[in-house]
């Protein structure tokens, strides 16, 4: 408990200390963000039926892949300490999200053309 | 700002909003592809505004990674639908691997100068990262049966991983109070990696949705923390929707089975040797292919109800041309599917859909329940514990509680079952004892295909 008392102002402390680094603000607003993008996941994941639960686990990873972005700019920028270590880390970064976001677009797109309606209306019956 | 900042900043509001438009096409079968298309572009986009980024100074890292990743990505993306869970876990630990990776670089390049709160996010996106990573991993290999699916224990297990639990949250604590200090930093990652094979490696098989749900979750978040890190919104939407995707899949695959969370990861379920379930006892009464095909071509409605056997014989274009013939002779066929029929959510759905079931005969198992009372034949197939009554009737049993198909309200019930051993759980399944329930033994796919053949010699 008591290393959980200590732990609130020291974080605070951290937050304060960081102000000089990053405009609060920017801070804040990502909070925002990240609040209402975990509302709206909610809304737009509860209506997702269980029918497609596993297109829809696809669908996210790929689009989680995001962190791609992240791992270009690691990869592309120069860095003044560890270059050759950090664009080797951003490599590999890379070359993961682009396995997440390639093979998980394609997979998913590959699921979803399975799933029909009714079947092809077999030859010589009338709908 | 340069302009062309403004530039990416508003490509990236676009990707996110095409994500968006992306998962809300999902909540149909007829809306859900072009939602994926629309996400796909947005990702698109980034990746190429991204790449006009003034950091971005020298490209043969990227092209590097990007040509290796779509060399493993598409690929993988041609794998059988059988192969979907271990495919998906995979997938979490490439996600997860990205984002810590992101996380060390980070730490790397900027030490201790990122300020307290980036500090923060990213220790937070390192740590849910690796054990995501290696959790993941073991995962796939239990899924691909490299390893096997039964729970590996050892005594004191529980208490090792609060002890590593405790030193995660430990190292990352004094690295926030030292970040100079980057042992501390890497002892966490190394906990982490720990940790995760240590936490998925206790858990059985037939749990594997759970875990599949709360990788994902985790995945997400990590992602989300990069996010934080970069001050990058659409990596925190993005992030934040896998997320709780993962995070709400989780608790309904937890609810599907009466469990709770720390049960599943905690609990060693299927190592569990059933103690006692006396309740079911009797004989199993065998039949034969051509009694059940009579049974099935005069009956009115015939409801299939799938389970991981489907998956494992590869049966699932056999039950498809049953149902197509027994159809065309007027009996009306439906499919019962529970959530956690397979080994990841929605994963019977998938393989009927591949083997042309449209979607409009799969039923939930709320839809499908009403209906038993009235159904003249249920053909369980390779599926176990979600229709086994126990979890209903008898509350002492290791599933009491668990919602199940009701197929022993059906007036008969053929049970296709590889043998007459016990299922996975080692449960007792008094259904298969019933007067009514007739046991098909063996590989569920030759049985479908003989089943096929007597009722077209009908």
């Amino acid at each position: 408990m008591n290393a959980f008392h200590s732990f609130f102002p020291m974080a605070i402390a951290l937050l304060q200390e960081e102000s000089t680094h990053v405009n609060p603000l920017v801070l804040i607003a990502s909070l925002y963000v990240f609040a209402l993008a975990a509302f709206l996941g909610y809304q737009l994941i509860s209506r997702v039926p269980p029918l497609l639960h596993t297109p829809l686990m696809s669908a996210t990873n790929a689009i989680s892949g995001i962190s791609l972005i992240g791992s270009l700019v690691i990869a592309g920028a120069h860095h003044e300490n560890h270059a050759l270590l950090a664009s080797i880390l951003g490599c590999v970064a890379v070359t993961s999200a682009t396995i997440n976001v390639t093979g998980g677009f394609l997979i998913t797109d590959r699921m979803l053309k399975m799933f029909r309606k009714k079947e092809v209306i077999k030859p010589g019956e009338q709908k | 700002m340069s302009y062309l900042t403004y530039v990416i900043e508003a490509i990236y509001l676009t990707a996110s909003i095409l994500f968006i438009l992306g998962l809300k096409g999902l909540s149909h079968p007829d809306t859900a592809r072009r939602g994926m298309i629309l996400a796909a572009l947005g990702m698109a986009a980034a990746v190429i505004g991204t790449l006009f980024n003034p950091q971005v100074v020298s490209y043969q890292w990227i092209l590097i990674g990007l040509v290796a990743g779509s060399a493993i990505g598409v690929p993988m993306a041609r794998v059988a639908m059988t192969a979907m869970p271990q495919r998906t876990a995979l997938s979490h630990a490439f996600g997860a691997l990205a984002a810590s990776l992101v996380g060390v670089a980070e730490y790397v390049i900027h030490g201790s100068h990122l300020g307290g709160f980036k500090m923060g996010a990213l220790g937070f996106e390192v740590m849910l990262g690796s054990l995501t990573t290696t959790g993941s991993i073991i995962a796939a290999l239990k899924l691909q049966e490299w390893m096997r699916g039964t729970p590996i224990q050892f005594k004191g297990q529980n208490f090792v991983n609060l002890l590593l639990a405790l030193s995660i949250v430990g190292f990352f604590i004094a690295w926030l109070i030292k970040p100079e200090m980057p042992l501390l930093f890497f002892a966490m990652v190394g906990c982490g990696l720990v940790f995760g094979v240590l936490l998925v490696i206790p858990i059985g098989a037939a749990d594997m949705p759970v875990v599949m749900s709360l990788l994902n979750s985790y995945a997400g978040l990590a992602s989300a923390a990069t996010g934080f890190v970069l001050s990058n919104n659409v990596l925190i939407i993005a992030g934040t929707l896998d997320g709780f995707s993962g995070f709400i899949l989780s608790i309904l695959m937890c609810r599907a089975m009466n469990r709770s969370i720390t049960n599943v990861l905690f609990g060693g379920f299927g190592a569990v040797v059933a103690q006692d379930t006396t309740a079911a006892g009797g004989v199993m009464r065998e039949v034969s292919a051509d009694d059940v095909a009579v049974q099935l071509a005069y009956a009115n409605r015939v409801v299939f109800i799938p389970g991981y056997g489907l998956a494992t014989a590869q049966a699932q274009h056999a039950v498809r041309e049953l149902g197509d013939i027994l159809e065309e002779r007027g009996v009306a066929v439906k499919y019962a599917i529970h959530p956690v029929a397979g080994r990841m959510p929605g994963h019977m759905n998938v393989l009927l859909a591949e083997a042309n079931v449209p979607y409009s005969s799969l039923y939930e198992m709320e839809q499908i329940n009403p209906e038993m009372p009235s159904t003249d034949v249920v053909v369980v197939i390779g599926a176990n514990d979600v229709v086994n009554p126990d979890a209903r009737d008898n509350p002492k049993s290791l599933i009491a509680g668990m919602p199940i198909i009701e197929a022993d309200r059906a007036r008969s019930v053929v049970v296709l079952k590889r043998g007459k051993g016990k299922g996975f759980s080692g449960l007792e399944n008094p259904l298969f004892f019933k007067a009514v329930t007739g046991m098909l033994y063996g590989d569920a796919k030759s049985s479908l295909t003989s089943l096929v053949q007597a009722v077209q010699k009908l």
